[in-house]
Parts: C-alpha cells; structure tokens; sequence
C-alpha cells in the first residue's frame, strides 16, 4: 500500500490546538476560539488536499498508510499505530472537518457571552481530533483509541454547562451506556486476537474466510452492541435524548453529525465480518429496523424541538443501520445516507440553536409558533433541511433514503418485505413529526410571551446553516448522479452479484413520496389548521403517553438493570460492612453504650476478619480437596 | 562429628539486598547519634543513595542468573531482577512521599491525646525512623520473589511485614484509627503466617525437603502423600494471598489503607503487591506447576470473586482511601489471572502489570496527600467535588492515575489489563477474561464517577483545599504520570525488555 507522511496532519492540527488551548489556559481566552476554527479548517484543507492526491491514482492504489510507531508487541502479536485513508475514510474525514469547521464557526458566535468559551472549543477541538483517529486508525485497537477519545470529549461536551445537576447526570447517563457498547467493542478485539491473531483491518478481513462461522458471529455481534451504544440504537438509545442538555451546536457535531455515526462506520468497516457471518448481519437489520421506527414514534410525541430531533437523529441512524445490515448492496447507501443526514439534520440542530438564541434559550415548541417573519434565514434554512429529511425531490435526503428503501425491498425473501414496509411507514411518520416540528415552530400562530423578543441571529451563525442548506439541496443529487459514491467506494467491498428485483426504483420512488404526502398531510391537518395548546394537553391518550415517556425507555432500564444492580451492590456492602461483623457490631455497639472506647470494637473486627480468614482458609481446602478426588 | 560445610556467597549477586540492609543498619545508627534537627535531611539522603545504589548494582548484574548465591536458597534469574528491579524504582519513587513528614506523628511512643504528644507537636519533632524501617522492608521485599526455599521466604516475609505494621501506625492525625490499623495488620498478618508456616510443614512432610526444586522433584514423582501436598498448597496460598489481598482474605487492607500514613500506604500498596505476587507467581510456576489441576480451579474461583467483589464494592465506598483500597482489591484479583495462567506471556503480563499498577498507585496516593484542611487530609470523596475547578494540575494527575486503574487506552493500565487477560485466555481460562473484562467495566463506572465529582461538580465551601505541593511530592506525582502515560502510548521497548528477561530459573 502506499505511503503517505502527510496522514498525521489530519490529526495533529487538531490535537495541537486542544492542547494549546488547555494548557494556555486563560491566557489564551482572547484569541482561543480563532485558532481552533483555523486549526480545525486546516485540517479539513488537508482532507481536501489528499481527496485531490486520491482521486487522481488509479482505483487499486488509493489507499494510503501510514505507520507513526509501533505500539504494542507482544509476542507474536503487533500493532503498530498506523493511520489507514481509504476511499471510506476519506468520507468521513471530509464530513468531520468540513461541518465540524462550520460548527466551530457558529460557536463563535453562539458561545460567546459564555465566560469558558475557550475550554468550551479546546473540547471542540479534542473531538475533532478523537474522531479523525476513529475513522483513520488501520485495526480495531487503535479504533478503539479514538472510539474512547470520543466518548471522552462527548461527556466532556454534554456536561459543559455542569451546574445545573440534570445535565450533569444526562452526562453520565451517555457514559454508562456508552460503556456498555465500549465492552463489546473489547470483546470484539479480545475474541478476534484469541481467534484470529489478528486486530487489524487487513488481517481480520484475510482471515474472515477461513475462520469459523461461530468466531465470525461473535465478533460481528460484538462489533454491533458496540455501534448500538455508540450509536444510540436499541436497546442501548435512552442516552440521546439527555444528551440534548450540552450547548446546540455539541448536539449539531456530535449527536447529529458525526459521533452517533460512529455505529454506522463500524459496522460498514467490518463488511467482511458481516459478510461471514450472516446471524449478525441479520440482527444488525433487527436492530435498524426497530429503531427507526422507535425513534419516528418518540418523534412524534416531543415537545421540546431538540428531543424532536434527536429522536428524529435515532430514527435516521436506524436507516443507516438497516442499510449496512443489507450487506454489499446496502453500504454505499447507508454511507450516502450519513453523509447526506450529516448536512441537513446538523444544519436543523443549528437552526434550532439558532430559534433557541433567538427566544431566550426556549426550547419547548408548543411556546413558539409564528417565527418564520422573525426569523426568515433560520427559516429558509431550517426549511431546505425539513424538506431534505422528509425526502422531498431533488433535495438529499430523497435520494439516500429512497435507495435505502429499495434496497431493503430487494434484499430477498419475506424479510424484503418486513423491512421494505418497515422503512416506507417510517418515512411517513417522519414526514408527520418533521412537518410538526416545521409548524409548530415556524408557520403556526403565535403562542409565546410578550417579554420574548425573537430576532434573527448574526452572521456568524447564519452562514454555516446557509452552507449546510446548500449541501441539504445538492449532497445527494451529486453523491447519487451516475452512482458516483457507489463506484467510489465499489473496491472495498466484495460484491454477491444483483439480488432479484421486487419492485422498480419507479414503484418505490412513487410509494415513498405517497407515504411522504400522507404524512405532511396529517401534520398539517392536526396544527396547522387546527389550533394547538401552549401547554401540552394531559388529557391524551395512552399511547401519546408513553411516546412522551421514550416507549418507557427510562422505566423499563431501571426496572431491568438500575434496581438490580443496586440491590445487589447494597447487598455486598451489606455483607461484607454488616453481616460480617454485624454480630460484632452488635457487640460493639454494647461496648460504646456502657461507656468503653471504640477499642473494643475494633478488636471485634479483627476477630471477625481471623474468622473470615479461617472460613476462606477451609472453603480453599474443600474445593481443593474436591477437585482432587 | 558433624560436617560443617562453609557456606559460599555471590557477594555480587547479594550486593542489591544487602546493600539496602547496610543502608537501613547506618539508617539507625543516624538514629542513635546524629543531632536531631540534621536526622530528617541526612535520613532520606542516606535512604535515597541506598535505594540508588542498590538499584545500580543490580544493573551491573544484569543478565547473569545463579541458583546457587546463596546455597540454593535464592535463585537469580531474569524475572527475580525485573521484580527487584521494580520493587526499587516503585521506592525510590515512594520514599520522597516520606519526606513530606506532615504525614507523620511528631513522637511514634507518645499516648494519643497525652500531654506528651502535646509537647512533642510543639517542639516539632520528627519520626525519622520511618526511612530505615522502609529500607528494612524493601530488603524484605527485594528476597521475597527471589527465595527458592521455603525457610527463607519465610525469613523474608516477616522481614518485609514486620516493619510495615510498625509504619502504618504512624500517622500523625486520626493517631488512634492508624494505632488501631496498625495492631489489625499485626494481628491478622500473624495468623496468615502461621497458616503460612503450617504449610510449609505439609510440604515439608510432602517431599521431605523445603527447597522448590525439592518439591518440585516430589510432585513430579509423585511419591508423597497427595493429601499433604493438598494442604501444603492451600496453606502456603492463604499466607500469600493475604498479602496481596484476595477476598476472602481481603479484610485488613480498607482499614489498614484508611488508617495508615498515606505516604506508608502508596509505599505498600505498591511495592508489597509486586513482592507477594512476585513470590507468587515464582512458587506456583516452579513448584507447583505440575500439580495445577488440583489448585487451578479453586485459584480461578478465588480470582474471580476478588475481581467482582472489589469492583462492586468499591462503588458504594465514600472515601477515597477506602475506594482505593478495594480497588486494590479488584487488581489483585486481575493479578491473579497472571498466576493461573502459568505460562510466558502470563509471566511477562503479570510483571509489566506490577510495574505498572504499582507506579500510578504511588501516584495516586501522592495526590490524596495534597488535599487537606486544616485537620489534615481530607479523605471524604464529597468533599473532593469540583477539585478541578480549583487546581487542574492535580486533579488532572489523579484523574490520569484513574483512568490507568481503569484500563483506558493510552494509559498503561490498559496494555497491562490486555496482556494479562489475554495470556490468562491463552491458557484456555475464558472465565477469567468474560469475569475481567465485566468487572473492569464495573470498576470504570467509579473511577469515571471520582472524575466527574472532581471537574463537574461545585466546589463545596469548607475549607478543603490543595496545599501546594513540596518539590518532593511533585517529583512522585510527575514521575508517576509520566510513566504511566509513557506505558501506555509507546510500551514496546519495556515490553520486549520483559520478554527477553523474564524467565524463571528451576
């Protein structure tokens, strides 16, 4: 493969300028902001630069590596710590600095009466950083690294305005269950050395064929609870919606754009895993197709526009899941897919930022209403995503979410058609819940305070969402003209050949926009034309109920694993604090109540522990004796 | 008429050990006739160059190996070196937290609360024997892993515990709950040997010698009675796995850790672990290696509950030495897995760990020295909230050592925890690594949770603060960070330095 020096780069700018802002301190508070907008748009100069070097080699030589040391070696096992650019990386390079130099450009200005911008863009920066390292690391340890790295420099960014203690517990909330998909990813390395012998991309694909179905399972089912918690899709999604709490534009980069994404490109990483395992690729379907439809329905329920658009984030990613699930024929697109939904649902959180500035951080919509004249940027802008998402022709998200659909309804079977109706119903609900967050917001009546004030935000804001609009117009007409992404990157996968054809593109474009009409329909029928409440009405039924609640997300993880869980610490600390020396205790406490010292207590305590000492001694004996005999 | 045969010495060999013996011996004749206002600078100069020294002559040894240095008692080899080699770095480290004598009570004999202690405070007086009762214990330790007879191990285990009761009853504040720590560890750590000696008299009644390679012999031929062999084994473990704290023998180590001088507790925390286990590790490779299938299991069932029992309990605890102390818990139960797996990569995982878990320990406690008030160290984890709004540096240092006891990438902790697990795995103990890997997850949670008490909580109002630290506690911080990130970024040269060394002589 060749050699290219110029990798680190990517990286480095970006890392550099974390650091420098970090150890500045408030030295750097003046100035602190430009930098990392500069460094961050640097690095995507580089992308941009190695796009041009890819482009003009020919297919077989577009891969570049290359090797900065060597990291661990033990025995016969070695990683080195190499960045890999391929034709899949380079996507995301692009998408990461590109929308992520806009994002920090918009911080700017949205940051800018908040006294810790500059820790607020060296965390910035730090993601950038992690998250270049995540796609361009050449095995799964040095994923790994930047998969920590993000995790990191998400919590760090969720919790930022920690004072107020809702947002630091949704901050740990995202950890935790970060963590639970952080474990598979380990399992996944662990099970792949002890198998294979191998973490790296390269190696594990050359073993994929030889290797056992049972090994290739496990580690394709570990890859996916890894991109489930990452990725915020069942049964692991409860985090996004907390994760809302940190500043808008975190939740535009991170939870919209880039970092949820993350599930997406592992999982088309590992195609060749998937590919040899067939019971996970088929789960990974499961699993996409349960939460598009899980996050459409929360959508519809959301009063507060940026859980509506989280909720809207899951369901997307769904998509993009389902897509990569489907195999050779479904990467391209679910790849499209993140791109395209990397324009306009980050250019739709920054128009929420953007009506949130505007409204004196308001975020419940049903105290909106009417913005559109006062905020007419925002609106188009807002407007070119909305209609990018719902999937209307020519705008992105009609192309990438329309192939996806087709795909799914070729893939074979009766399963085709599950998931063919699957993704087709859920593009009429989100045609329905976008079309409500588009009402309620913008075109509805007026509904809030006379003390608010709305106005359109400066410049520095508006821009990066005119250039994200412009990207939600045109990114999917371009990516798909002469399936120009699909033979892009066509040499990383192994093709199986066509699958039958079920339905035409004709037939499925045609549905989709039916489903699309009919939801936009119901929408408007529901606010539009008929008066809505500036208070959520409770008098609802039961199902609104529980969409409201997450589909009891948040019940059914404490129910299943918080409760237990803290039982059964409570009952360790009890049994090693009271149990224990509870007889003793109960002696001791004798002895403080007639007066002797504390002493006396403590002298129990080591008999207790002599006797516990004593038990282990003869349980060690009983089993070694047991597994003599 | 007896034969009495002259016993021969590799002086060269034995110049690490006694050279700190020496150090220790002049350490107290500075005790007994230097001024007193010129004891604490000249005591941890001489301390110091002792360790120095030492660490200097094994360099120079390196690379030879002898059974017979000192009459088949000790055995020097790759691995034994490594050992000592870290067990000396892990002090030399340590013992510049010793120098910070706010740590230590004015007069070790004076009554808590006496008239006397009253006094001796006033006067400013210092407990400098803690520099030679520490020498005394890194002699102890430097033979612990190197004996090869059971005597001597013996010899050498009291030698290293004997001073350590001593010191965990020195602190200066909280004088009665560091006394009564003190008497605990004596008390409980006098069982464990005697345990400890019971099993030696099995293996004696076993094999009818006390040198490993004796043993060793007897389990191959299997000549002797089994059911001695059995107890022998299982004795000789409770002595050692008392020392490194496996559950069930875990007991002493929270209070002893929440008792003892924090300085004393980083020492031994530290450096004990990487003696016992290396004590560990050179008994069941060399002597009992034949005979796994009767102590595998119970080994492995007593690994796992350690890893699990540390890690859950760990999260409910609320202070942060008591914290600490089960996570040393949950280690010893990773370190464990090193054991089971009884081959080279476990070997070489198990020592990389030691040096590793070892250094960010040191660390670690050097930080909880930093955070006072005016009653001393504040060791309530509620009161450490927001600590990095107040001084990054230091929470920034600590979170670093956490995310190492984690297992983090880029920390050493994380290279160590692969290794480990991955060698205990090669060796067919997939409990071992689904166990480890789910408790450390565990572990993180509390980990992760100190760190963001530290920098996302308020601060809270009540005069806990970060004194600034001495230049001697910085240099342990410092060093320790460093080498805990260096590990973990670029680990190969220590990695392959191990692997090359480290074997065990027969």
């Amino acid at each position: 493969m060749v050699t290219n020096n110029g990798l680190v780069y990517l990286i480095a700018l970006p890392l550099f300028g974390a650091l420098s802002l970090l150890l500045l301190g408030r030295r750097a508070d003046k100035w602190g902001h430009l930098l990392a907008t500069a460094l961050s748009a640097s690095s995507f100069a580089v992308g941009l630069l190695q796009l041009s070097q890819m482009l003009g080699r020919a297919t077989e030589n577009r891969p570049v590596t290359q090797k900065l040391f060597s990291w661990i070696s033990v025995g016969s096992f070695k990683v080195d710590a190499s960045l890999l650019l391929d034709q899949l990386s380079i996507c995301f390079v692009l998408l990461i600095t590109g929308v992520g130099t806009l994002i920090h450009i918009y911080s700017i200005s949205y940051m800018s009466h908040d006294h810790d911008r500059r820790r607020f863009f060296a965390y910035l920066n730090l993601f950038i950083a992690a998250m270049l390292l995540l796609v361009l690391g050449d095995s799964y340890l040095n994923l790994y690294v930047g998969w920590e790295g993000v995790g990191l420099a998400s919590y760090l960014l969720i919790g930022f305005w920690n004072q107020k203690p809702a947002y630091a517990t949704a901050s740990k909330k995202a950890f935790v269950m970060n963590r639970i998909g952080d474990m598979g990813l380990s399992f996944a390395i662990m099970i792949a050395f002890a198998s294979l012998g191998t973490v790296s991309f390269t190696g594990v694909k050359e073993h994929a064929h030889h290797a056992s179905e049972a090994t290739m399972t496990a580690i394709g089912i570990m890859l996916l609870v890894a991109a489930v918690g990452k990725s915020a899709q069942f049964p692991l999604q409860a985090w996004l919606g907390d994760a809302m709490a940190g500043p808008t534009p975190v939740s535009a980069l991170i939870h919209a754009a880039t970092m949820v994404t993350a599930g997406v490109y592992l999982i088309v990483r590992s195609n060749f895993v998937f590919d040899a395992a067939p019971t996970a690729q088929l789960l990974v379907v499961i699993v996409g197709a349960i939460t598009l439809m899980f996050g459409a329905l929360v959508g519809t329920a959301k009063d507060d526009i940026k859980k509506a658009l989280a909720a809207s984030t899951m369901s997307q990613i769904g998509y993009m899941i389902l897509g990569a699930g489907l195999g050779p024929a479904g990467y391209a697109f679910a790849i499209m897919h993140l791109l395209t939904h990397g324009f306009f649902k980050a250019g739709m959180f920054l128009g929420a930022g953007s009506v949130m500035h505007g409204m004196n951080d308001e975020v419940n919509m049903r105290r909106y209403g009417a913005l559109r004249k006062f905020m007419p940027i925002t609106f188009i802008t807002f407007g070119f995503g909305y209609l990018a998402i719902i999937g209307v022709p020519p705008f992105a998200g009609f192309y990438s979410k329309d192939m996806l659909i087709e795909t799914a309804f070729n893939s074979g079977g009766t399963k085709a058609i599950l998931l063919g109706s699957t993704a087709l119903l859920g593009a009429a609900i989100t045609a329905f819940y976008m079309t409500r967050v588009m009402i309620l917001t913008f075109t509805s009546t007026k509904r809030w305070d006379d003390n608010q004030h709305p106005h359109e935000s400066p410049i520095l804001m508006w821009l990066p969402m005119a250039i994200l609009a412009i990207g939600s117009v045109t990114s999917g007409f371009l990516l798909s003209r002469g399936s120009a992404l699909k033979n892009w990157l066509e040499p990383l996968f192994e093709s199986h050949g066509e699958h039958e054809e079920l339905l035409s593109p004709m037939v499925v474009s045609s549905l989709a926009l039916l489903m699309v009409a009919l939801g936009v329909a119901i929408a408007v029928m529901k606010y539009q034309l008929s008066d809505v409440d500036a208070v959520a009405p409770q008098d609802v039924s039961i199902f609104t109920r529980i969409a409201r609640r997450d589909l009891l997300q948040d019940d059914i993880n404490e129910a299943l694993f918080m409760r237990p869980g803290q039982v059964l610490t409570a009952a360790l600390v009890k049994v090693d604090e009271s149990v224990v020396d509870g007889a003793v205790r109960g002696i001791g406490q004798m002895a403080i109540s007639s007066g002797s010292t504390l002493r006396r207590t403590q002298t129990g305590f080591v008999r207790s522990y002599a006797m516990l000492i004593l038990v282990g001694a003869a349980v060690l004996i009983a089993a070694i004796w047991v597994v003599t005999q | 008429m007896i034969n009495f045969v002259t016993p021969t010495l590799d002086y060269a060999l034995l110049a690490p050990i006694l050279i700190v013996l020496a150090g220790a011996l002049v350490g107290v004749l500075v005790e007994a006739f230097a001024p007193r206002n010129s004891r604490a600078a000249s005591q941890l100069f001489i301390t110091l160059a002792t360790l120095v020294l030492s660490l200097a002559s094994l360099i120079r040894v390196r690379g030879k190996s002898s059974t017979a240095a000192a009459m088949d008692s000790v055995s020097f080899d790759g691995a034994g070196m490594l050992l000592q080699a870290s067990i000396l770095i892990i002090a030399i480290i340590a013992v510049f937290l010793l120098a910070d004598q706010e740590n230590f009570t004015a007069l070790a004999a004076a009554l808590p609360g006496s008239d006397e202690e009253r006094t001796s405070l006033q006067q400013d007086l210092k407990v400098t024997e803690v520099y030679p009762l520490t020498l005394f214990a890194v002699a102890g330790m430097l033979l612990f892993p190197l004996a090869t007879d059971l005597i001597t191990l013996f010899v050498a285990l009291e030698m290293l515990s004997l001073p350590l009761y001593l010191l965990a009853g020195l602190s200066r504040r909280r004088r009665l709950m560091s006394q009564e720590a003190a008497l605990k560890y004596f008390l409980l750590g006098a069982f464990a040997s005697a345990f400890f000696l019971m099993g030696v008299a099995y293996l004696y009644g076993y094999s009818a010698s006390t040198t490993f390679a004796g043993i060793h012999a007897a389990v191959i031929g299997g000549a002797g009675n089994d059911i001695y062999l059995l107890l022998g084994i299982a004795f000789i473990s409770v002595g050692l796995l008392f020392k490194v704290g496996a559950v069930p023998f875990h007991a002493w180590s929270p209070d002893v850790y929440q008792g003892a001088p924090t300085a004393v507790t980083a020492f031994m925390a530290a450096a004990t672990k990487v003696a016992a286990f290396g004590a560990m590790l050179r008994i069941f490779y060399v002597s009992f290696a034949e005979a796994l299938w009767q102590w595998r299991p119970a080994l492995i069932a007593i690994a796992l509950v350690t890893m699990v029992f540390g890690s859950l309990v760990a999260i409910a605890q609320r202070d942060v030495k008591r914290m600490l102390a089960y996570s040393s818990i949950a280690h010893a139960g990773f370190l464990l897995s090193g054991v089971i797996a009884l081959n080279k990569s476990g070997l070489d995982a198990s020592i990389f760990y030691l040096f590793a878990y070892g250094v960010a320990t040191v660390g670690a406690f050097g930080v909880v020295t930093l955070v006072r008030d005016s009653a001393g160290e504040v060791t309530d984890l509620n009161r450490w909230s927001g600590l990095g709004k107040r001084s990054p540096w230091v929470a920034t240092a600590f979170s670093g050592f956490l995310l190492a006891f984690a297992g983090i990438p880029l920390t050493s902790g994380f290279i160590g925890k692969f290794s480990i697990f991955s060698a205990a795995y090669e060796s067919g103990s997939t409990a071992i690594l689904i166990t480890g890997v789910l408790s450390s997850a565990i572990a993180a949670f509390f980990y992760i949770r100190v760190i963001v008490l530290m920098f996302f909580k308020d601060p809270v109002e009540d005069g806990t603060s970060v004194v600034i630290p001495s230049i001697y506690t910085q240099i342990t911080i410092i060093v320790s960070a460093v080498v805990t990130f260096a590990l973990g970024i670029y680990p190969t040269p220590l990695i392959n330095f191990i692997q090359s060394t480290a074997s065990f002589l027969r």
